[in-house]
């Protein structure tokens, strides 16, 4: 064989193991979207949405309650947690541009971002559920958003380093404090940017729930007071599919669909935005 | 006028400090994170060390006696073969979406890799525990024992009984959940190659491959092995999946087929069970301890990446 040969042979052999390592990574994600979808969909009924929890073992039981408690828990956490991460973002992107500390933190948030989230619950669990004395809504906010945090920082902070600077000039010559320039002239042309952050640190935190279990714990009755514990959907599912009924494991599938829907379909829909707004 | 223009000099204050203290709280953050499972895991450091904490193999709540050991080499294990696992993969897909794809395709095809990474890992951990381990336990994990059980040293790997609830099963979805990390980040440094480069091998006649393999890959290098870093940290903390499928026994495991038990396994079984604060305060401990392995990964991953970023 001659040498060419070789090299042909090689470079065909290797180029194939590309495609079949493309072709597996498709793969998984085709098997398991199917498989959520195959099992979820047939449960997915109005009862799931309308009944509460059934005593266990019993047929008839919903997930109103763990449904109510996501909502009311992301709610509270997008509270807390876009402000400050949107405030934190402008510092870094337009007051903190230069000192070292600045980048520092830009730096330091994206660590923080790879932080395991159930180091984030532990420590909710040492500052806020201990002090108090029991679990509740909020401790599972409050995670929440210190999960947030780093996303939605980093996030703002990349989208106004995108406004040209010569935008805030034209604002800064017609007398407007830095303030105004930033409130009135920045945000509007980082507005979508922002709002596609959100979008996706929301469906960051939507499927969380190591640092969920042990700061908004969970609860079979439907609960609005966040002073109590709560159920969440994700914590639900964990203990049902760790649990013996077959229509908890239902349930499970059921409201693993709903999440995998509501998640890939805010993740999808970030990507269609940032497409159409930065394609030019 | 004059009053005008002085309330707009406070209001800009105003603004500057509380947009500074939003950027201040990440890092008070996470220096309270760090003080405070310091401060939980005192009783815990007190009475077992450092060296002896990391050494003893006992996690034994009955009689108080907790080590770090098991977890440690759970999570180890598990993330190590998680990542040789991976990194082929992600390295073929890298290629596949920078080099092959046809043009139309790429976006589709990316974007596909990226969902991969925002399905929530409470869904593999279902996906793993009803289909994926059944699978394993009944056709490939037999088969591998058959294979390779014959074969001394290495057949001790694949001893045991093969239930699917086991390390291999662990690592084979870890190692899917991190491969569109490595693979997206080695894509967009794949792609910082500069063309002349490229064009100057194929003009002395080498290979796509060779292009592959001599010029872009050592190219990459400091962004492939950041990556990797990066991926690493995240099967580190990943609690959710592993909490399905890897069955939280602490023991040292010998076999791809035995169940295992890594720190974060460990925290969200037994955190809200601890009942003692001494078993309590361990936990802590298993807690900081992974921070810090964490936080020192991802610290030398951004040189890494930074330094790439430079050049």
């Amino acid at each position: 064989m001659t040498e060419i040969a070789k090299r042909k042979i090689i470079n065909t052999f290797a180029l194939s193991l590309a495609c079949a390592a493309a072709a597996l990574g498709l793969f998984w994600l085709i098997f398991i979207l199917a498989d959520v979808l195959r099992h979820g969909i047939a449960f997915i009924t109005p009862e799931l949405f309308l009944n509460e929890a059934a005593p266990p073992g019993m047929e008839g039981g919903g997930l109103k309650h763990a449904f109510i408690g996501q909502l009311l828990i992301t709610f509270f956490a997008v509270l807390i947690g876009i402000p400050l991460g949107i405030l934190g973002g402008t510092y870094l992107a337009e007051y903190g541009r230069h000192p070292w500390l600045g980048r520092f933190i830009s730096t330091l948030s994206d660590i923080m971002i790879s932080v395991p989230s159930i180091v984030i619950g532990t420590f909710v669990y040492a500052i806020f559920v201990k002090p108090i004395g029991h679990f509740s809504g909020y401790a599972g906010a409050l995670a929440l958003a210190i999960i947030m945090i780093p996303v939605v920082l980093r996030t703002t902070e990349e989208m106004i380093a995108l406004v040209p600077w010569e935008i805030r000039e034209a604002a800064f010559a017609l007398g407007a404090p830095y303030y105004k320039v930033i409130l009135q002239v920045v945000y509007r042309g980082a507005a979508t940017g922002i709002f596609t952050g959100i979008l996706l640190a929301i469906a960051r935190i939507a499927g969380e729930t190591a640092p969920l279990l042990f700061t908004s714990f969970n609860n079979m009755f439907l609960t609005t007071n966040m002073n109590e514990p709560m159920p969440s959907l994700t914590v639900t599912i964990y203990q049902y599919a760790m649990g013996p009924y077959d229509d908890w494991h239902e349930m499970a599938w059921a409201a693993s669909f709903v999440i995998t829907l509501f998640i890939l379909g805010l993740t999808i829909l970030g990507r269609i935005i940032i497409r159409w707004k930065y394609k030019h | 006028m004059a009053s005008t223009i002085k309330r707009e000099q406070t209001l800009d204050k105003l603004f500057s400090t509380i947009t500074f203290s939003a950027a201040f709280l990440v890092l008070a953050i996470i220096v309270s994170i760090f003080a405070s499972l310091f401060k939980e895991s005192l009783t815990a450091i007190e009475t077992f060390g450092f060296f002896g904490f990391i050494s003893s193999t006992a996690w034994d709540p009955v009689r108080e006696v907790f080590g770090a050991a098991t977890t440690l080499y759970g999570t180890l294990v598990t993330t190590l073969l998680a990542l040789a696992l991976a990194i082929p993969v992600s390295l073929g897909i890298a290629v596949f979406l920078t080099e092959l794809c046809p043009k139309f395709l790429k976006p589709i095809f990316g974007t596909a890799i990226e969902l991969l990474a925002a399905i929530p890992s409470i869904i593999y951990g279902m996906w793993g525990l009803f289909t994926f381990a059944p699978l394993m336990g009944e056709y490939v994990e037999p088969l591998l024992q058959d294979i390779f059980g014959p074969i001394p040293i290495i057949g001790q790997l694949f001893s045991g009984v093969p239930l699917g609830i086991d390390i291999l099963t662990t690592s084979i979805i870890l190692s899917i959940m991190i491969t569109p990390f490595i693979a997206s980040i080695v894509r967009d440094t794949f792609n910082l190659t500069p063309v002349q480069l490229k064009e100057s091998a194929y003009g002395i006649g080498a290979t796509r491959w060779e292009v592959i393999k001599d010029v872009i890959i050592p190219h990459s290098k400091a962004g492939i092995f950041g990556s990797v870093i990066i991926a690493m940290g995240r099967a580190l903390g990943e609690t959710m999946a592993v909490a399905f499928v890897l069955g939280n026994k602490h023991a040292i495991a010998t076999s791809l087929f035995d169940a295992s038990a890594t720190i974060t396994v460990s925290l969200a079984n037994e955190f809200t069970e601890a009942d003692s604060d001494l078993y309590l305060s361990s936990l802590f401990y298993l807690a900081l301890i992974l921070l810090a392995m964490n936080f020192l990964l991802l610290a030398i991953a951004k040189t890494f990446l930074a330094r790439k970023k430079k050049v």
